[in-house]
């Protein structure tokens, strides 16, 4: 069982700020959610198929790309050419 | 011919389109003047994109998504963008942050999700085409509960290019349109090797539908008739098969054992992939911008909480829970192992069939409000999932009605056999000259 304090505690490793009202029924969902999920106690692995979707890699060269007009179009507020975020310190 | 362009102004009365384009420049091709419309979570250079996401409100893609550069080559028109669950994630278009769209068969009715408003579009005939996108059934819950056709490519075959990530393991663009024709059409423009989509297949896709079913061994689990599964439905899913059997192909029933954990390996596993796609959404590059006065944590909390609806903070937050240290063997990694069995339950039934086939949906539209909590609302997506999970390419095709509400035949096919999928959906489309 999830607690609302848990609820509180994801939503921080998230970065999801959950409001205060919100709290009851958004923990009592995820328990719901958590309980069906418990089926997956009963799995037990077959022999390993092959594994069809991978990456293919391509060689590490320089490719047209965006200007940095372009990166920064859809910002507010840039600074000298770059993102300006929240303060970190 | 530069510079050309179509008019459109369609009676959108049920609320299809995020925007339009009343002047779209089109070209000379293959689909030339032909209007398409695109789902909102697929990039258009210099159209608005917002994956129906008020955190995406603004955001203008500096390039094309490559399904949408081949459709500009192609000479379509990009006539506008289309509402959907909030990134992808929903059945009924509801969670759009904007509007939701209306069910044109019933306009009291949902008309599935989330590419709703690509199939709305669709089916009110706004559009011949329309691109959608197909995470756990976004294209085929959609087609059915709409009465068109939507097929959901072979993992690979399509490039995700420009495709703004929900769950990228599951996840493809795929053709929505009246006919079995008519997709066939859009995706042999859309298919084909992308250098830019690393999990991009070389596998182009060249078909003219084949009608012809004598031979065909169709497999039908159990399963996709168990609890559940309105009785109705399946009803009309059978009289559909029954109709290819009738036309030559041989019907076998079978079981999917691992049905019984699919839905579960699907939503531990997409919203796993969610929390990890979603995190770029921070109001620092694009959307509304946080407060850069905060510090740094707080700012993000309050970007993403005011920008995120209620469903995909669950997501996010459900993901973030099945990925964290302690919990990541109980949910994540059982989940992989679960998605192993039905990949392997896939493998071992197409040695014994060519397709397998049942309903797409376990029921007919929802009214508006009908799903209200969570886990019934995902626990509708149980007929779709099982083809994302092992990648293989399914179609939904209109087989009947149920008190006036289409339903939809689901034919799920091997991996990379696209081809044989739209030609069973080919053959019924074609009718009952047995």
């Amino acid at each position: 069982m999830i607690t609302e304090r848990d609820t509180e505690h994801i939503g921080q490793l998230a970065d999801i700020a959950i409001h205060r009202e919100e709290l009851a029924l958004f923990t009592s969902r995820f328990n719901e959610i958590l309980e069906y999920f418990d089926i997956l106690d009963t799995v037990e692995a077959v022999k390993e198929e092959e594994e069809r979707s991978y990456n293919i890699l391509r060689e590490d060269e320089v490719v047209p790309s965006l200007s940095q007009e372009e990166a920064l179009a859809n910002t507010t507020g840039p600074e000298e050419g770059f993102f300006r975020a929240p303060r970190v310190m | 011919m530069p510079g050309r362009t179509i008019s459109f102004h369609p009676d959108d009365r049920y609320a299809a389109f995020l925007r339009t384009i009343p002047e779209a420049p089109c070209g000379d091709g293959r689909l030339a003047a032909v209007p398409v419309a695109v789902k909102d979570n697929i990039s258009t250079a210099g159209i608005e994109t917002t994956c129906a996401s008020r955190i995406l409100e603004g955001y203008v893609p500096p390039y094309d998504a490559t399904v949408v550069e081949r459709l500009k080559k192609a000479g379509a028109a990009i006539v506008g963008k289309t509402n959907m669950d909030e990134f992808g994630m929903g059945t009924t278009t509801e969670n759009s942050a904007f509007w939701p769209t209306k069910n044109p068969v019933d306009p009291s009715r949902v008309p599935g999700g989330s590419s709703g408003g690509s199939a709305a579009a669709v089916a009110a005939g706004l559009v011949p085409l329309a691109l959608g996108t197909d995470t756990g059934g976004s294209i085929r819950c959609p087609a059915a509960f709409c009465g068109i056709v939507g097929l959901k490519p072979t993992y690979g075959r399509v490039s995700r290019y420009g495709l703004i990530a929900y769950a990228n393991s599951l996840e493809q663009i795929g053709p929505m349109a009246r006919t079995v024709a008519d997709v066939n059409l859009l995706m042999e423009v859309i298919a084909g090797h992308d250098p830019r989509d690393s999990t991009s297949r070389d596998c182009p896709y060249h078909h003219a539908p084949d009608p012809e079913i004598r031979g065909v061994r169709i497999g039908v689990p159990e399963e996709f008739f168990g609890e559940g599964v309105d009785p109705r439905v399946a009803s009309v899913v059978w009289d559909a098969i029954s109709l290819l059997e009738r036309k030559g192909a041989e019907v076998i029933t079978c079981r999917m054992p691992s049905m019984a954990y699919a839905l579960a390996a699907y939503y531990v596993t997409c919203t796993s992939e969610a929390s990890s796609n979603l995190a770029r959404f921070d109001g620092v590059r694009y959307g509304p911008p946080a407060d850069t006065k905060k510090p740094w944590h707080e700012a993000f909390q309050e970007r993403r909480r005011e920008g995120f609806g209620e469903e995909v903070r669950r997501r996010i937050m459900l993901g973030t829970f099945a990925l964290s240290s302690g919990y990541y063997g109980k949910y994540y990694a059982k989940a992989q192992a679960a998605r192993n069995n039905v990949r392997a339950d896939f493998e071992r039934l197409f040695r014994e069939v060519d397709v397998l086939a049942g309903p797409t949906m376990p029921t007919v539209a929802f009214r508006f409000g009908e799903k209200s909590d969570p886990l019934s609302m995902y626990l509708s997506d149980i007929l779709t999932v099982p083809a994302n999970l092992a990648g293989v390419p399914a179609i939904s095709v209109p087989c009947g009605k149920v008190e006036g509400l289409p339903v939809g035949l689901q034919v799920m096919g091997r991996w990379m056999e696209d081809e044989r999928v739209v030609d069973v959906a080919y053959a019924f489309e074609q009718g009952g000259s047995a």
